[in-house]
């Protein structure tokens, strides 16, 4: 039953993209470094790895069984959708574009981050959609489990699921430079409902196959899109909260004790 | 410390209480999935009794859950580092929150939403007493060092 997704010559043709991601990564960071500038080593691994974890749905074993297996095809959504965003956004890389392109193209990109269509598309709430919308017409729909037994859709399922899960990662934690950043508020409401679309959809997986799924395939599958989705959103939450501990820091080392001393400190900010 | 006291707000204020009540929550959440779901594997990921909201408003409460135990954390660490965390009080909220997760599992998870029950395959009774009973105490625990905290602080 395991016809393979593409032959070898078809895994090659996916593998370049990645393998130009990591190469145009990795120059651009090294012209950055000889500038003195500096970039640390932790993005490039960083970005590395969500490259590899991305890659995993594309090319290799996982990517053919994910055509036939619907618990490899959640568990290539996961790594994705979710793992390598998660991977993606802390390596920066709009802000490394910035610092190593030419002046002229650099000013292009800044006019693009702060343009209408990517200004809606980088909100949490848009993100938010385009990420749970589509995942829930594709499993709990009628339509949704057919329409992956062509290659060509299952492809560019894979493909929204990676730039959607960016955008949301972005929009949520993302230390890029993002003219209009939503505030905690905004953020902590969409990140609660989406990691609760995403729960409740592995139950619904779990209690009603998908039309032409095995329901033992659909059972592992759901409670592996539960738990590693939980994975994923401790480690978003935990760095999203850790952002936000670090923003609300006192201004000054007195500021938490009003009463305790009198004296203004330098820098000390409105209370 | 040698510092002189810090006027502190009201208990209900106090950002100590929620902090801990916070964790507790989240504490208790994890407790039930580590414990109950993987352990002893009583409960069930999916009972096949739950209706369709229900399930939604399930994944509503496992994604607040999870941020509440982190947020928890750091909302704890931020009172530290501004010198308005006490103990006492943290420990209040801790038991607060314990108690509280577990009754609302116990009454609204378990009996109102029939997510899923304690133990399959047995008289459930003794087992829904029990729980609920354990939350009481855990939240009376709570109530006790909350009223004591209160009495103790300088301006109550």
């Amino acid at each position: 039953m395991h016809q393979h997704g593409g032959g070898f010559g078809l895994d090659a043709l996916f593998a370049l993209p990645l393998m130009l991601a990591i190469g145009c990564y990795v120059g651009a960071a090294l012209r950055v470094r000889r500038t003195g500038q500096g970039w640390p080593m932790s993005r490039i691994l960083l970005w590395a790895g969500g490259t590899a974890a991305a890659a995993a749905g594309f090319v290799g074993p996982l990517a053919a069984r994910a055509y036939t297996d619907f618990t490899a095809h959640l568990l290539s959504h996961l790594l994705v959708g979710m793992l390598a965003p998660l991977l993606l956004v802390p390596a920066a890389p709009v802000t490394l574009a910035l610092r190593s392109l030419p002046p002229v193209p650099a000013r292009r990109l800044a006019h693009l981050l702060k343009s209408t269509p990517v200004r809606i598309l980088s909100h949490p709430v848009t993100a938010g959609v385009l990420n749970v919308a589509p995942l829930w017409v594709l499993y709990a729909t009628p339509a949704g489990a057919p329409m992956l037994d062509n290659p060509l859709v299952h492809l560019a399922v894979q493909l929204h699921f990676l730039v959607a899960g960016y955008l949301f990662t972005a929009s949520i934690i993302g230390i890029d430079p993002s003219p209009h950043r939503a505030g905690f508020a905004t953020r902590t409401a969409v990140l609660l409902l989406a990691a609760a679309g995403h729960a409740s959809l592995s139950k619904y997986i779990y209690a009603h196959p998908p039309m032409g799924v095995p329901s033992a395939q659909a059972e592992a599958g759901g409670v592996l899109m539960y738990y590693g989705g939980d994975l994923i959103d401790l480690a978003l939450v935990t760095v999203f909260c850790a952002q936000w501990y670090r923003q609300a820091r006192p201004r000054s080392p007195g500021q938490g004790r009003p009463a305790a001393r009198g004296i203004p400190r330098q820098g000390a900010g409105p209370p | 410390m040698g510092a002189p006291q810090v006027p502190r707000p009201a208990l209900r204020r106090d950002r100590s209480l929620w902090a801990a009540l916070m964790i507790g929550v989240g504490v208790m959440a994890a407790v039930d999935e580590i414990i109950f779901h993987q352990v002893l594997a009583w409960h069930h990921f999916y009972d096949r009794s739950t209706g369709d909201i229900a399930l939604l408003s399930d994944g509503l409460l496992h994604a607040a859950e999870l941020f509440i135990l982190v947020a928890g954390f750091f909302l704890l660490a931020d009172t530290h580092r501004r010198g308005t965390y006490s103990r006492q009080v943290a420990r209040a909220g801790l038991f607060l929150g314990l108690g509280g997760f577990q009754l609302f599992d116990g009454l609204i998870n378990h009996k109102v939403l029939q997510l899923h029950q304690i133990r399959y395959g047995v008289d459930i009774l003794p087992y829904d007493l029990i729980w609920n009973a354990v939350s009481l105490l855990l939240l009376g625990t709570g109530a006790v060092l909350a009223v004591r905290a209160r009495r103790a602080r300088p301006n109550a």
